[in-house]
């Protein structure tokens, strides 16, 4: 207990992490250069993913965090991922049931 | 139990036990308030995934309009931003008075330099005419800055809108958060803030970096759709 609440992270993991915030920032902008298809999304939102991870467990110090701070964090992230999640499975699975699937109110575009 | 020091520290409220217990309290606290945060901002990117499945080729039409150049430079002028209000709260909890407010006095510098790229930004969509609801231009005039036709045109409006309704809740976020660095700095000058009691510098600390992280994900979805 005492060396988690007790923790200073030395200034080099920091700066580390910056280093690392950059050059995922640059690959993110040459990914978007690059032509993945329907691929390009994902990739982005990966290399976001990846940042934001960074973010939360280094400069938020969640790493080094107590059990509730962690259990927060991931209770955001689950949220989150229900209200994307089920909101989508609406909207895609609209007309699925319709006798006429071409008149579907939501159709997603071709790539 | 705490020790008689802590007892006389004058942050500490009379109904915690100690400054240790009264952190960890505090930090949660603020998480829970991030973490409500995430579903503010969560609502926004939950609307933009839907249009953005409605009308993907409008959405990558306006986000080719935007300056991704600009956009990149905003996110690194953040990432900065992050490191030195990082290096603040080290700072702080190191007891080095001079260098707490040299870290936060950067943080605020780069904070505004990045609210100052954004306000050229919305000017130049002032020029264009691309302000939904306020200065929205011609089908005609739309679709040549757009390079779109017919209702194409009137959809732009929805990633328009999605576009300041984000930028511009990210940009309170950090019209809100700069003050309030401003204000740990004086305090940081005062000699408030040490290893036993640096607890508001850490906290507006997950602010400041819960900003960023919006803005990580803000950079790709608006200024990175499709293949540029």
């Amino acid at each position: 207990m005492g060396d988690r609440h007790d923790h200073v992270v030395p200034a080099r993991v920091y700066v580390a992490v910056f280093a690392a915030l950059m050059v995922l920032t640059a690959i993110t902008v040459w990914a978007s250069g690059q032509d993945f298809g329907p691929m390009n999304t994902a990739v982005a939102l990966a290399i976001a993913i990846t940042k934001a991870t960074l973010v939360v467990l280094f400069f938020m110090h969640v790493k080094y965090g107590t059990p509730l701070i962690k259990a927060s964090v991931i209770a955001a992230v689950v949220w989150l991922g229900f209200l994307v999640v089920i909101t989508m499975s609406d909207y895609r699975s609209r007309g699925w049931l319709s006798p006429n699937p071409k008149k579907a109110p939501y159709q997603l575009e071709d790539r | 139990m705490s020790s008689a020091t802590e007892h006389a520290h004058p942050a500490l409220a009379h109904h915690f036990e100690n400054l240790e217990v009264q952190k960890e309290s505090a930090t949660l606290g603020m998480w829970a308030f991030l973490v409500q945060e995430v579903l503010f901002f969560g609502a926004f990117f939950t609307v933009y995934t839907v249009h953005r499945n409605l009308y993907y080729k409008v959405f990558e039409a306006s986000s080719h309009h935007l300056d991704w150049k600009l956009g990149a430079f905003n996110t690194a002028v953040l990432i900065c931003s992050s490191l030195t209000m990082a290096l603040a709260v080290h700072a702080a909890a190191e007891g080095k008075r001079g260098a707490i407010v040299a870290w936060l006095l950067a943080t605020v510098v780069l904070g505004s330099a990045f609210l100052g790229v954004k306000v050229v930004e919305y000017h130049q969509k002032w020029v264009d005419q691309l302000i939904p609801g306020l200065r929205w231009g011609s089908i005609e005039h739309v679709g040549h800055e757009l390079h779109l036709s017919g209702s194409d045109v009137d959809h732009a409006q929805l990633y328009f809108s999605l576009y300041f309704g984000m930028t511009g809740l990210h940009a309170l976020h950090m019209i809100i958060g700069i003050p309030i660095i401003l204000w740990l700095a004086r305090r940081a000058w005062r000699g408030d803030f040490g290893p036993v009691y640096s607890t508001p510098v850490e906290l507006t600390g997950l602010y400041w970096h819960f900003v960023d992280i919006v803005w990580i994900f803000l950079f790709p979805l608006l200024y990175l759709v499709g293949h540029h």
